[in-house]
């Protein structure tokens, strides 16, 4: 009967989006990235990639399976969050800091909030958080070949002058996922092409970040500085694919923008104090801001404008 | 000329192909007639023949009960067989009157028609209410009062809403490329109502014979004209088509008129001109029967009161087994359980889905495709959430009340959440309470 209700009622047809159709969508767009991860720091790599994503997943399983909930695994979502928690951890990490982190952004900040959609804080963020407050030295250690421990954005932070163009195609040091732009912009451009994310939030999110390191960076309009900031320390791969996640951004229209827009004037706050990951923590104060972001944005709906007032009077003037 | 539309919507599998090119055949029922008394918005009609006696067609078996009321004429010849409570397409129990059908059609006799030029506009707003006309296209309000607005010479616009965004739907289409001419003829007699207004054909682009044809019967006319819109659903709700042809936003507690526009339905404008041309009251009314179940679907013009259980038959028989009958389009039709009730004045189709399509939902993941798509601007899983806890004054506060329950914010929702029809129920529990 119950499963009868679900069918009887309108509409009686439906999209074709599901949320799985969703996840494996943006599983797609980080195949990219995670094809020159592999390519470029080799197989220790995928390794860590494989095992994120079982991680998380047989996480969400056990935890769906002895909680008595509705098994939502196969949506895919935690091996999405697998994935791009493997991205931001160096290669030479060990790997069961990955098992850490994974564990940890399932059990504690999805499932115990109450599994997907109900979380407050990004799971893969939260558990690289984590991975940073445990173990600094094994996650900042981002020596690969002949690099030196410090990234390009690090050397930069510390007031050396350096050269961008590796971090364009990828052939840098830093998480494995996250050192191309062009990879990771690729993938944002499948996402928004298909209409899985929108705009809005990547480009408030630019907009105002590039606008302080403008006003506040002390090196003025300088392009060598800017794309070494908006390259570096994980921001492209946290703007296009964890600022846009859907269950800890706004639903509001307007509310998308100004939580971009908060997002990225907190990231270049947190980068003029020298802090490289500043885009996590700058997502990660977002992502609790949203409700008040949401209650200060909600629409006005349609016809509620000034022509309304004029005829309310016969209607008790409530609308 | 860009095609205007409105912000949002959604864009489902049109299907219009299996009926677009069936033209409107006249159907003969079988068995008994089912008259329910409340096929519109307004008081019951009251029953003037008893059971036993003979009725002819297009004979007054039940007259308005009021002001915002409406009569029901027979729509065969035949005798009354009983007054009582039937099964009717909102899953209710209404009282109804059963006529046996003789199968003679035998007409009641038409007193003669003075033209309708000679008319004045009270008499011919009178015609129209004992003609048994109301809202066609589904909300089923009586068109006498729709049209009897305070001050006629306020009316700038009076909108013939032929957009028919439902999938599958092409009755209205139908009358549009067969009866053109008609259809301009009923548009001048609305016209004549209200001196100061346009008249305007509003169709989606993709009918492009009709917009000819349409076209076509227009050229001679001096007040009124085709727009063509975007194809897009809900193209056809009141609010949204207003704001295409006139950009004026209008709320879920005003009228069309208080933006100056009165929009009719095609259907309701051609029977608009039966009545006041031919003299004939409202005995049938155009009807798709379609859907993936049925071998050879089409448009039928039906008696009202034949059930909906003889129609599979005329269009074919099934060739799939039915899983789902729906009365009306699939977006806001109505799910039949049962087969065996009356087509009535607003009952605009027969859809036999040949699979069920349960919709098993998920948590929703807050992805705001239904923001997106909601023409309304209004948040719809947030209402949905609200509704489901109870939360009145808040479900208020973010305009819930404004919903126009179209279907589209369910219709994309990937977690496959009924959220348009928790929204609605709320809404409807809350407008029964009287809070707005």
């Amino acid at each position: 009967m119950e499963e009868k209700k679900y069918g009887w009622s309108f509409p009686h047809v439906k999209g074709t989006m599901s949320t799985a159709n969703i996840m494996r969508m943006v599983l797609l767009a980080l195949l990219p990235a995670a094809v020159f991860g592999v390519v470029y720091f080799g197989l220790e790599a995928l390794f860590h990639m494989i095992v994120c994503v079982v991680a998380c997943m047989l996480t969400e399983f056990v935890f769906e399976a002895f909680a008595d909930r509705p098994l939502a695994v196969t949506d895919c979502s935690a091996a999405v969050t697998g994935l791009l928690l493997s991205f931001m951890i160096p290669v030479n990490a060990p790997v069961w800091i990955g098992i850490i982190g994974s564990v940890f952004a399932i059990a504690v900040i999805k499932m115990a909030f109450g599994g997907i959609g109900r979380n407050r804080l990004n799971p893969a963020l939260s558990g690289f958080c984590l991975l940073l407050i445990l173990f600094p030295g094994y996650m900042r250690d981002y020596t690969f070949g002949d690099l030196g421990s410090q990234t390009l954005l690090g050397q930069l932070l510390q007031g050396e002058t350096v050269d961008p163009l590796p971090m364009i195609l990828g052939n840098t040091n830093g998480g494995i996922g996250q050192t191309s732009a062009i990879a990771i912009l690729a993938g944002a451009v499948l996402l928004l092409a298909f209409g899985i994310i929108h705009l809005r939030i990547p480009a408030a999110c630019t907009l105002s970040f590039v606008a302080v390191l403008i006003l506040f960076g002390d090196h003025g309009f300088d392009q060598l500085y800017l794309t070494t900031q908006l390259g570096g320390g994980g921001f492209l791969l946290g703007i296009c694919f964890m600022a846009v996640d859907y269950v800890t951004s706004p639903i509001t229209k307007k509310g998308q923008v100004l939580y971009g827009l908060l997002i990225g004037i907190l990231a270049a706050a947190l980068r003029l104090g020298g802090v490289e990951e500043a885009i996590v923590y700058a997502i990660l104060v977002g992502n609790l801001a949203v409700p008040p972001i949401e209650k200060v944005t909600v629409p006005k709906a349609f016809g509620q404008k000034k022509m309304v007032k004029v005829h309310n009077d016969k209607s008790g003037g409530t609308a | 000329m860009a095609h205007v539309t409105f912000k949002g919507g959604v864009f489902p599998h049109k299907r219009k192909r299996f009926t677009r090119d069936r033209k409107l055949e006249e159907y003969l029922p079988k068995g008994e007639l089912v008259f329910p008394l409340l096929q519109h918005i307004g008081g019951a009609a009251i029953p003037v023949v008893s059971p036993g006696e003979r009725v002819l067609e297009g004979q007054l078996i039940a007259k308005a009960s009021g002001d915002i009321s409406s009569p029901i004429h027979a729509s065969v010849s035949g005798t009354v067989r009983s007054i009582e409570p039937r099964l009717t397409v909102s899953g209710k129990q209404i009282p109804s009157i059963v006529i046996e059908n003789d199968g003679e059609y035998e007409e009641y006799p038409i007193p003669p028609v003075r033209p309708w030029t000679e008319l004045e506009p009270g008499e011919r707003l009178r015609s129209i209410r004992e003609a048994g006309i109301v809202g066609l296209g589904g909300a089923g309000f009586p068109t006498h009062v729709k049209l009897a607005v305070r001050n006629p010479k306020r009316i700038r616009y009076v909108i013939v809403n032929g957009t028919e965004c439902e999938p599958y739907m092409t009755s209205d289409y139908r009358r549009m490329v067969e009866e053109p001419e008609r259809l301009v003829e009923g548009l001048r007699i609305v016209l004549s109502l209200f001196e100061r207004a346009i008249g305007i054909f509003a169709l989606e682009d993709n009918k492009r014979d009709a917009i000819t044809a349409l076209e076509l019967a227009t050229m001679e006319e001096l007040r009124s004209e085709v727009r063509v819109l975007e194809t897009k659903y809900p193209q056809g709700a009141e609010r949204m088509l207003i704001y295409a042809v006139t950009g004026a936003e209008i709320d879920s507690t005003q009228l069309p008129a208080d933006a100056g526009c009165i929009v009719l339905n095609v259907e309701t404008v051609y029977a608009i001109r039966q009545a006041l041309v031919e003299g004939r009251p409202l005995t049938k009314r155009a009807i798709t029967v379609t859907g993936k179940a049925l071998k050879s679907p089409r448009n039928l013009l039906v008696r009202l009161g034949t059930s909906f259980a003889e129609l599979p038959e005329v269009a074919g028989g099934y060739v799939r087994e039915p899983k789902k009958f729906v009365c009306g389009g699939p977006m806001r039709g109505m799910a039949l359980p049962d087969l065996n009730v009356p087509v009535i004045k607003t009952s605009a189709g027969l859809l036999c889905m040949s699979k069920e399509y349960l919709f098993k939902p998920s948590a929703c993941i807050r992805c705001g495709a239904c923001v997106e798509v909601c023409p309304i601007r209004l948040l719809p899983a947030k209402l949905a959430e609200l509704a489901a806890e109870g939360k009145e004054d808040e479900f208020r506060q973010i305009h819930g009340m404004e919903c126009l329950g179209c279907g589209s914010c369910s219709y994309v929702c990937p977690a496959r959440r009924a959220l348009a029809p928790t929204i609605q129920g709320m809404r409807r529990s809350l407008l029964a309470q009287g809070k707005r």
